[in-house]
């Protein structure tokens, strides 16, 4: 079973979001942890702050990586983010 | 194919722990620390760890343990993890508790500590206090509270014997009550001191499924839940298994223990395997140490393996298991880790567990000083 989806979706304070240089990647922090983050899901973590809306932040990217139809992707990355605990 | 060998890659040193310090207060008997803890006595200082931190952290390091011992005996740890949170580090504090202090816990939070790792030895005060030869419990009941007021993250970690796996319920019941957000449930493995009491230790196969059986039963229950909850981690212990653990994700590949003498191991129990000549953080930079010492480029890959791992079609997944378990039980740090059922030295661990219950005469040892220096007497002393 799964909670929805906040309206305006915010990284749990219990993540750290950051980029690290050594590996060229953003990653996130947590007790004992470390997730590797592939470039999309850094972008769409990047703008979940509590303030931007789920369709705000779809809009970003897509006008950002002049993309279209991301909606699904950035909704399943929220979706498994939400399971895992990154998004509160 | 057989007898095939790969240029092992080095990778970057993700991990890093620092020991800080091997004085403790509590005398666990199932510490992993060497026996001969009292015998290394030249602790760092804080500028060699600040320059420890900084290496590593230029290598890759991202996340930082302070552990040893018991952290906070050191009393510059505030300004190790102030200068750890300058760099990036995510930090955790491995602490007992005592000396977690409501100043100091102040002072650490000043100075940027993430997280916290505190130990307890079980849910009642009298085999807690009894396991760890200390009057700890109502302490560590306090210290959570303080680490929950101060907003941390708080881990708990639960070393599990045949004392307390039937208490496990309670345990979890304890770690949901004090809010934590991880119970690390870690069966004892043995090594250090844990090792020389292993019959003491040692369950039962019985004894371990009731308590696997009551951590999945609570899992089940906060399956959908919302709101906090307290995620349980259940490691199982090697002696019981068929294959053995991914130790340290392979050896040399991402995890860097400094002990407190500046001995750099790729593994916090590596002191004890003869022959490595570790190099030490006092006169070795890391890079070097990381990528072209003996010590850590002695079991990477898979060039250094015997049969059975060397042909094995999993040999990339456990990487022939802990080479400080091989020593220990076979005598030959190359061996395959004898947990795995395919060793030649399997029947080995059967028997250790088998055996356990009918050895109980033999008197159980608390970590101590003087233990320590009856156990490693000098010559010639």
């Amino acid at each position: 079973m799964t909670a929805a989806l906040s309206e305006r979706p915010k990284l749990s304070r219990r993540f750290r979001l950051q980029y690290e240089e050594a590996q060229s990647r953003w990653v996130l922090l947590y007790p004992e942890g470390m997730v590797q983050l592939n470039h999309s899901a850094a972008e769409i973590l990047q703008r979940c702050d509590g303030e931007r809306s789920l369709p705000e932040i779809v809009a970003e990217l897509e006008q950002a990586f002049n993309a279209q139809d991301l909606a699904p992707q950035v909704q399943s990355l929220l979706e498994e983010g939400q399971r895992r605990g990154w998004i509160d | 194919m057989a007898g095939s060998t790969e240029t092992p890659t080095v990778g970057q040193p993700l991990w890093l722990l620092a020991e800080l310090t091997y004085q403790c207060p509590l005398h666990c008997v199932f510490c992993y620390n060497p026996t001969q803890h009292a015998r290394i006595n030249d602790e760092m200082s804080t500028a060699q760890w600040v320059d420890v931190m900084q290496q590593a952290r230029k290598l890759g390091a991202a996340q930082l343990g302070f552990s040893g011992g018991e952290p906070l005996l050191r009393d510059d740890l505030e300004e190790l993890v102030q200068e750890a949170h300058r760099l990036g580090y995510y930090t955790n504090l491995i602490t007992s508790g005592v000396g977690l202090t409501p100043t100091r816990a102040q002072k650490l939070k000043d100075a940027g500590l993430d997280h916290v790792q505190l130990s307890f030895q079980d849910s009642t005060k009298e085999l807690n206090d009894f396991l760890s030869h200390t009057k700890t419990f109502d302490l560590k009941q306090r210290v959570a509270r303080l680490i929950k007021q101060h907003d941390w993250p708080m881990v708990m970690n639960c070393v599990l014997h045949r004392h307390n796996l039937p208490h496990v319920g309670k345990i979890i019941e304890m770690a949901v009550a004090l809010e934590a957000e991880y119970l690390e449930l870690a069966n004892t493995q043995y090594y250090g001191w844990a090792w020389i009491n292993r019959d003491h230790l040692m369950p039962t196969r019985e004894e371990l499924q009731e308590a696997e059986a009551v951590v999945n039963r609570f899992r089940a229950e906060q399956e959908g839940k919302t709101g906090p909850r307290t995620r349980v981690l259940f490691v199982v212990p090697d002696y019981f298994e068929e294959r053995p653990k991914a130790c340290m994700n392979g050896w040399g590949s991402v995890f860097l223990s400094i002990a407190p003498d500046g001995l750099a191991m790729p593994c916090h129990n590596a002191r004890d395997l003869p022959g490595l000549q570790l190099p030490n953080v006092k006169d070795t930079s890391i890079a070097e140490i990381w990528q072209r010492s003996n010590a850590f480029n002695a079991f990477r890959g898979d060039s250094w393996m015997k049969a059975p791992c060397r042909t094995c079609d999993e040999r990339h997944k456990d990487f022939g298991g802990c080479r400080c378990q091989a020593f220990l039980i076979t005598g030959d740090a190359t061996e395959a880790d004898p947990v795995c059922s395919k060793s030649p030295h399997h029947e080995k661990v059967v028997q250790l567990v088998k055996q356990a219950p009918t050895r109980r005469s033999i008197p159980i040892v608390f970590r101590s000083d003087a233990e320590s220096r009856l156990l490693h007497a000098e010559p010639n002393a």
